[in-house]
């Protein structure tokens, strides 16, 4: 809401200084967005109100004039303009007169540019000056004409000080429709600065035939109509409305019209109820000899109407609208129609000011697409008790502006009277909520200030308020307390420290646990990402290039997506993590990256779907960053990945985690594995499918990718650890060399080894795998280390070599190799 | 007798010639000039001869053993001087970059929840996290904000093709969820998580978002304690001397409610671009529990009353650290996110 501060003094006296009165307002919730000065720029000396004293003919140029200004200094001075609106002859309109030097606004350019003016000679005539147009001025876009002032303009005067104004620019939180007004920012002002309100009851002065033989209201949808009041101006004079009022109106962001329309704006602005004039010769279907009547009604189905924007509206039948006997003539509160619309030839106007439903209003507004200043006022909710007060202000406006006469008396249906609201605010309710102690006297103190009627109650800590209707949003004791509280100011209110019982203490395990996965893989050297929830088909229909898309049924879907490409709520991260992987390939050659997020999958016969998480790992690139220490060669590949999950399962506690072959369409064949702990698949990891490398636009190179359940590895790790002795006797290695068939796997050796050794086997390293001369082909040869150690004794050469043999014999039993030590 | 003090002398000479490397020499002293080395069995030797003959052969060894022991000093200084040189050429450069260690990092926004974890579980408050996606009725309804309700243009919402059913707005519906799971327990956690708005991407929107909402429910909780916990959490965020100010604001759920702003870093105040000339930034909204959602979580609004509060950690995080377009969270460039490792 834009505030022009010469506008709310009529209404209030303000005697602070204005940041000051910005920073209450804000603190009260009227957050003062911005200051803005009209006319700041104005050089006060060389930029003032003048009076044309001739105008003559340029003696070279047709379209030019030669206006002579008088502006107090004794010695008229003399411009040229090519202004239209003044003419050879004229004299005694008041105007701008800017001097030589004076700031202005380029008029001639299209976009704002700021000049300074400069003495000039056009078409050999010497020009003192020149009269501004509003453009010129900064003070609309108008550059037509120049700007005529009124005639009791006081000349010589500097133009700030007759022009100049200050616009508050409030930011209003939706419970504030009230201040979508003038009167109402008032209000609030004055309760905040202790000043008084300035307001007294609008009277009209009726004097045409009644009018109650010329028009008749039935409301037919009580419910969405509470009262709808009339009024009717006969003989008006359509036209430009007076320059005050059309500054006022700009100030505050609309556009003038013309009389009529500028008065029902201004009238809104002030008082905050929207009006509408219809033109009351255009309403139809009146039957000869009745009277025009006008019925409040919702649509019927298949009803349209043309709005003033000239649009054909299709309405439903939750619509309410204002007709007459020929259909639809407005959308309530929304937009009026075409057919009744004030026109050049209007003489009488009928003008409505009623009160609508705020919800079903808002519904319409939507519907429509169609946002307006009378639906955001309308939708915010109305008092019924402000219609009249507007429709007399704005009739008798009305006649003062545009001439002619108004029927006496008004027509007032109001069908539905709002019940009065009281209620008892306990000076301990303010205590128990606030933390402080507020006597009934100053309650009561604050609680008049807004405007509210408060009366003592028997009991002395209690008062008994009784709500005015311009604060319908005051329905519960909280309510009222939340009025104290910003009028004594929250500053007002000291810091405490809870002294409430402090609850039962509950550790969070779960995030805990993903909070621990997520320092783990930073230590790996793993860096976090996180990606949006919503994603597209196609991504994700990249992880498989050999189908098609996925089945939009089986996702969660966005009825309203901002894009395309963020349309579904995701059920893995695989396609965002490559997306990220590509993105960051183009700066740097070595990524390794993860993401704990959740993914989304519907549940069959539940309203919400199931939201668990998962980890997606990823790596690519350089196993090392180029430096003088390390092996330069060597790019990340499956060994990486998966030993950054082994460290992980360990760091976790999953003891039993092993990893099968497994095949999946994002992975190389042969280049995949299961993650399984405990007998469950946890998750897959490999290196990723060349097609899908290429449908993600990725280099030729191994990129490593892993997805896995977070429940499925948190929920593997033991709730509870237990410590392990540590041996102090020495251990004893042996090293151990076979050479096997090539399909035999590492972990099928490991699992013979340790199945063999026993439990004296404390660790178990595979250190060498050759391939070549003199190992036959198909074959391979494996080197382990087997280190022996007790808790109880040093172990000794005869009980190894026992070991060793047994160890030997199951390798050669079982898996045919040939062992060499 | 003097041909074998000869021959040791000989073959000692020798033997010398042939040690290659400093550690060689310390076997070759042992050997022959040792306490029970070559020349000392031949001085006993000669101790057990006839003494007519003693003098000359003592003469002899003396010589022989100085002659050995210079040879051996020389021989040492030799290799001395050869390990220096060695040195010298292959100078041990202290500046030359080190091995790097190769730790990776957390996102941002994980940082800066972690730091809201922390300062609040210093004031009692726990974590508890609900689902992203959720009711109409949980969303809007139970927190007082019915169909068409003015206060709906406050949250532009991302709808499903189910129909009440949508992408949260924001971490209040957690409020609904804590309560009916603690009622009629006192409470006080605090719900993080991805939020989600119909709002074009902008540097200062995000369709999608962290937020983390505070709640406390108890028997004498006061708009004084909201103001005590979160002027203390804005100092131990942003430093103990920042100032706060609590500004009326509106949230159907809360009443009063109440913004919390943090003075301008950028300023220290004074009105700069970044505070849009104000010297403050709106850090958090806030408010005392509404009765009626308070009703709907279960609890007694004559008895019990609660605070809430709800803030955008990236938020949090762009004042922190002056970044100053939140689509750099999710953009996901690990130049930008490796900076907060």
């Amino acid at each position: 809401m834009r505030v022009p501060l010469s506008w709310l003094r009529e209404y209030v006296d303000i005697d602070m200084p204005l940041n000051e009165l910005a920073d209450r307002m804000t603190y009260a919730g009227l957050e003062v967005e911005s200051i803005e000065n009209v006319g700041e720029h104005w050089d006060r000396d060389k930029i003032v109100v003048g009076q044309i004293v001739e105008v003559c003919r340029h003696p070279d140029a047709d379209r030019l004039t030669i206006a002579v200004v008088d502006s107090g200094t004794g010695t008229p001075e003399a411009v040229v303009t090519g202004a239209p609106n003044i003419h050879a002859g004229d004299h005694g309109q008041k105007v701008v007169l800017a001097r030589t030097g004076a700031t202005l606004v380029d008029g001639h350019s299209a976009e704002f540019r700021m000049i300074k003016l400069k003495p000039t000679k056009i078409r050999g005539v010497l020009s003192a000056g020149m009269v501004c147009s509003e453009k010129e001025l900064g003070l609309s876009d108008e550059h037509e004409g120049i700007l005529l002032l009124e005639d009791d303009a006081p000349v010589g005067t500097p133009l700030q000080d007759y022009l100049g104004d200050t616009i508050l620019d409030i930011d209003l939180t939706p419970n504030l429709g009230r201040c979508l007004s003038i009167i109402g920012v008032a209000r609030e002002v004055a309760a905040l600065t202790g000043a008084k309100l300035r307001l007294s009851e609008p009277r009209m002065q009726g004097t045409g035939p009644s009018i109650s033989d010329q028009v008749r209201i039935e409301i037919a949808d009580t419910d969405l109509c509470s009262r709808y009041t009339a009024s009717l101006v006969r003989g008006v004079q359509i036209g430009p409305s007076p320059a005050w009022m059309q500054r006022r109106l700009r100030m505050a962001g609309m556009r003038p019209i013309n009389n009529i329309v500028d008065v029902t704006n201004y009238v809104m602005l002030e008082w905050g109820q929207p009006l509408h004039a219809f033109d009351y010769d255009s309403l139809r279907g009146t039957p000869p000899d009745a009277v025009p009547t006008i019925v409040v009604r919702r649509a019927l189905p298949g009803e349209r109407i043309t709005t003033l924007d000239g649009v054909e509206r299709q309405l439903d039948p939750q619509v309410l609208l204002i007709t007459d006997g020929g259909g639809p003539i407005g959308i309530a509160g929304v937009m009026g129609g075409r057919e009744t619309e004030i026109s050049q030839e209007t003489r009488n106007v009928l003008l409505e000011s009623a009160n609508f439903d705020n919800l079903n209003n808002r519904r319409t507004s939507e519907m429509l697409k169609l946002p307006s200043e009378a639906s955001l006022r309308f939708g915010r909710g109305l008092p019924a008790e402000m219609s009249i007060l507007a429709l007399q202000r704005a009739s008798d406006m009305m006649r003062e502006l545009a001439g002619g006469q108004i029927a006496q008396g008004i027509v007032d249906n109001y069908p539905v009277h709002p019940a009065e609201r009281a209620i008892s605010l306990r000076a301990t309710e303010v205590k128990r909520l606030l933390g402080i102690d507020i006597s009934r006297a100053r309650l009561t103190e604050i609680l008049e200030s807004l405007g509210f009627i408060c009366a003592p109650d028997d009991d002395p800590m209690t008062v008994r308020v009784t709500v005015p209707f311009f604060r319908q949003d005051v329905e519960i004791i909280p309510d009222l307390i939340e009025e104290v509280a910003r009028v004594v100011g929250y500053d007002k209110i000291p810091n405490t420290l809870m002294s409430s019982e402090l609850p039962a203490q509950r550790r969070n395990l779960s995030l805990e646990g993903e909070e621990h996965v997520r320092d783990v893989l930073v230590a790996c050297g793993l860096s976090e990402v996180i990606t949006y929830s919503l994603t597209n088909l196609d991504s994700v229909s990249r992880l498989d290039p050999s189908r098609g898309l996925p089945d939009p049924s089986s996702f969660v879907r966005i009825a309203n997506p901002l894009t395309s490409d963020r349309e579904y709520l995701r059920q893995t991260l695989m396609n965002s993590m490559l997306e990220v992987v590509r993105a960051n390939l183009r700066f740097l050659d070595r990524v390794m990256t993860f993401e704990v997020a959740r993914v989304y999958l519907p549940q069959a016969g539940q309203e919400l779907p199931d939201e668990p998480r998962r980890l997606c790992l990823a790596m690519t690139g350089r196993r090392y960053p180029l430096s003088w220490t390390a092996a330069n060669e060597g790019l990340l590949d499956y060994y990486d990945l998966k030993g950054v999950i082994e460290t992980l399962c360990r760091r976790l506690g999953a003891a039993n985690a092993s990893f099968e072959p497994a095949e999946h369409p994002v992975y190389e064949r042969g280049r995949a594995a299961a993650l399984v702990i405990g007998g469950a698949r946890v998750g897959l990891l490999g290196e990723v499918h060349s097609q899908v490398r290429d449908a993600f636009d990725l280099p030729a190179q191994a990129v490593c990718l892993a997805e896995l359940s977070m429940e499925g590895l948190l929920g593997a790790t033991p709730s509870e650890r237990h410590f392990q002795p540590v041996s102090r006797f020495p251990a004893t290695s042996r090293d151990l060399a076979l050479v096997l068939e090539e399909q035999i796997s590492s972990q099928r050796v490991h699992d013979v080894i340790t199945e063999a050794a026993g439990r004296l086997l404390q660790s178990l390293e595979l250190f060498d795998i050759y391939r070549g001369q003199p190992v036959p082909e198909g074959h391979k040869s494996l080197a382990f280390r087997l280190t022996y150690q007790d808790m109880e004794r040093t172990l000794t050469d005869g009980e190894i070599d026992q070991i060793q043999a047994r160890v030997r014999r199951d390798l050669e039993r079982d898996l045919h190799a040939q062992v060499r030590s | 007798m003097l041909e074998k003090l000869h021959r040791l002398e000989q073959d000692a000479i020798e033997e010398l010639r042939l040690v290659l490397t400093k550690e060689g020499l310390e076997p070759w002293r042992v050997k022959y000039l040792g306490r029970k080395g070559a020349l000392t069995g031949l001085l006993r030797e000669i101790g057990s001869l006839p003494a007519e003959q003693r003098p000359a052969l003592g003469q002899e060894s003396n010589r022989l053993k100085a002659a050995l022991e210079q040879a051996y000093a020389i021989r040492l200084e030799a290799f001395a001087e050869e390990e220096l040189r060695r040195t010298q050429q292959q100078a041990f450069d202290v500046t030359l970059p080190g091995r790097p260690a190769l730790p990776g990092s957390l996102h941002v926004s994980t940082q800066i929840l972690r730091e809201i974890y922390t300062i609040f579980a210093g004031m009692g408050f726990q974590v508890v996290e609900t689902p992203e996606v959720e009711t109409d009725t949980t969303n809007f309804q139970l927190l007082n904000i019915p169909p068409y309700h003015p206060a709906r243009d406050m949250w532009s919402t991302f709808h499903t093709t189910q129909t009440g059913v949508l992408l949260r707005t924001h971490t209040s519906p957690g409020q609904i969820h804590a309560m009916r799971r603690y009622c009629p327990e006192p409470i006080r956690v605090i719900l993080p998580g991805k939020c989600y708005r119909y709002e074009q991407v902008t540097a200062r929107h995000e369709h999608m978002f962290y937020q983390v909402e505070g709640l406390a429910v108890g028997r004498q909780v006061t708009m004084g304690d909201l103001k005590g916990v979160l002027a203390s959490f804005a100092r131990q965020m942003f430093g103990p001397d920042r100032r706060v100010r609590f500004r009326a604001s509106y949230f159907p759920f809360t009443e009063p409610s109440a913004e919390m702003d943090i003075d301008c870093g950028l300023c220290e105040g004074q009105g700069c671009r970044v505070c849009k000339g104000s010297g403050w930034l709106e850090i958090l909204g806030a408010g005392m529990v509404h009765p009626q959602v308070l009703q709907n979580g279960g609890y007694d609004p004559e008895i019990y009353s609660g605070f809430a509060f709800g803030m955008g950690s990236e938020r949090v995080a762009m004042l922190k650290y002056g970044i100053d377009d939140i689509r750099h969270f999710f953009a996901n460039d690990l130049r930008f996110l490796q900076q907060f490792g």
